[in-house]
């Protein structure tokens, strides 16, 4: 499976949930295949989902998802122990592991190499780290959600994108119907 | 006047609660006093990008939140402040070490501190330069400016303000 048939098999998974989504593809697949008030489009800053994210679960109670890529969370790998040090149990970081750049032209990320980011992800002190293959994700993303532990998913896939056109919502107008969906 | 002290009492008055820092030697008090505040959850960030996303979710979720850091991170931050911070119109007030001004005794600290300010101008930053301690008086309204027009707000520490390195 790809990047857009994950998300499409979860939206209704997440689709009640706060979602925060990582720039670029997957913001504008996630957008095209169930846009709701609840997902926070990253239009830009790669390698932060995670963070603003977490910073959110730790400000509320709801439960937050954070959908990551492995190339964004390489960009940002000091955050994983922030994360692991201050656990919070209504956050879910789902890295959707493509071992590729997906957004760029799919160059090869060191994460389709020799690097596991289960194993730094563990190695950085989080303490509920699942590996899945695309077709499991389902039932362990739901158990994660239901969870009041936090838990990081490396999900594995292939690598491939779809056409689709870019996010023209003014960043302003998603962060307010964001926030009221935070606060309702 | 207990600094440290001073601006977690403006911070709590203010309703800032989410509060991440990276250290810097300035900084080490007021760090302290920070995690020492229940009013205030204090998030150390490894990086300072990575602390203006915690700040962008904490700020979603409903608390204001501030970041701790010094100077030479705004060399790291542009991206993050401009696609974040500023396209999203987030308050954020940065309480910032300003190393490499007068009396810092770290040669390699000015070559940041000569950028510094030409940065925070070009991305158009409001900016504030506390070389006195009197100048502490104004950070209760720079927050209270920084929330009314949800902007990046820099504040300028440098070591004057906060007395010196001592022997060095």
């Amino acid at each position: 499976m790809i990047r857009s048939e994950i998300l499409k098999e979860i939206a209704p998974i997440i689709r009640d949930h706060l979602v925060v989504c990582n720039i670029g593809l997957p913001s504008q697949e996630l957008h095209m295949i169930d846009d709701q008030p609840t997902n926070f489009y990253m239009l830009g800053t790669m390698g932060l989902s995670s963070s603003i994210g977490f910073g959110l679960a730790l400000a509320q109670d709801k439960p937050v998802i954070s959908i990551d890529g492995d190339g964004s969370v390489l960009t940002n790998l000091g955050t994983l122990p922030t994360i692991a040090n201050n656990a919070t149990g209504n956050y879910t970081l789902l890295i959707i592991d493509n071992g590729s750049y997906g957004s760029t032209g799919d160059q090869p990320t060191y994460a389709g190499r020799k690097t596991s980011l289960t194993a730094v992800a563990t190695a950085c002190g989080c303490e509920n780290v699942v590996e899945v293959q695309d077709k499991d994700l389902g039932p362990v993303l739901q158990a994660a959600i239901d969870s009041d532990q936090m838990t990081i998913i490396v999900c594995k896939c292939d690598s491939g994108n779809i056409k689709l056109p870019v996010i023209t919502m003014d960043p302003v107008v998603i962060k307010h119907r964001f926030m009221q969906a935070v606060a309702s | 006047m207990n600094l440290d002290k001073k601006i977690c009492d403006d911070l709590v008055a203010n309703d800032v609660s989410f509060v991440t820092t990276v250290p810097c030697k300035q900084l080490a008090g007021v760090i302290e006093e920070v995690d020492q505040r229940d009013e205030i959850f204090h998030i150390p960030s490894n990086k300072e990008d990575e602390g203006m996303g915690l700040c962008a979710g904490a700020f979603m979720g409903g608390r204001r939140s501030a970041i701790i850091m010094q100077n030479t991170a705004i060399g790291v931050t542009i991206n993050t402040l401009a696609t974040l911070t500023q396209y999203y119109r987030m308050p954020l007030p940065m309480i910032i070490s300003y190393r490499g001004e007068l009396r810092e005794p770290v040669a390699c600290q000015v070559e940041m501190a000569v950028h510094t300010k030409a940065l925070l101008n070009q991305m158009n930053i409001p900016t504030y330069h506390f070389h006195w301690q009197k100048d502490i008086e104004e950070f209760d309204n720079i927050l209270k400016y920084t929330f009314m027009c949800n902007k990046p707000v820099a504040i300028l520490t440098d070591a004057n303000f906060w007395g010196g390195y001592g022997d060095q």
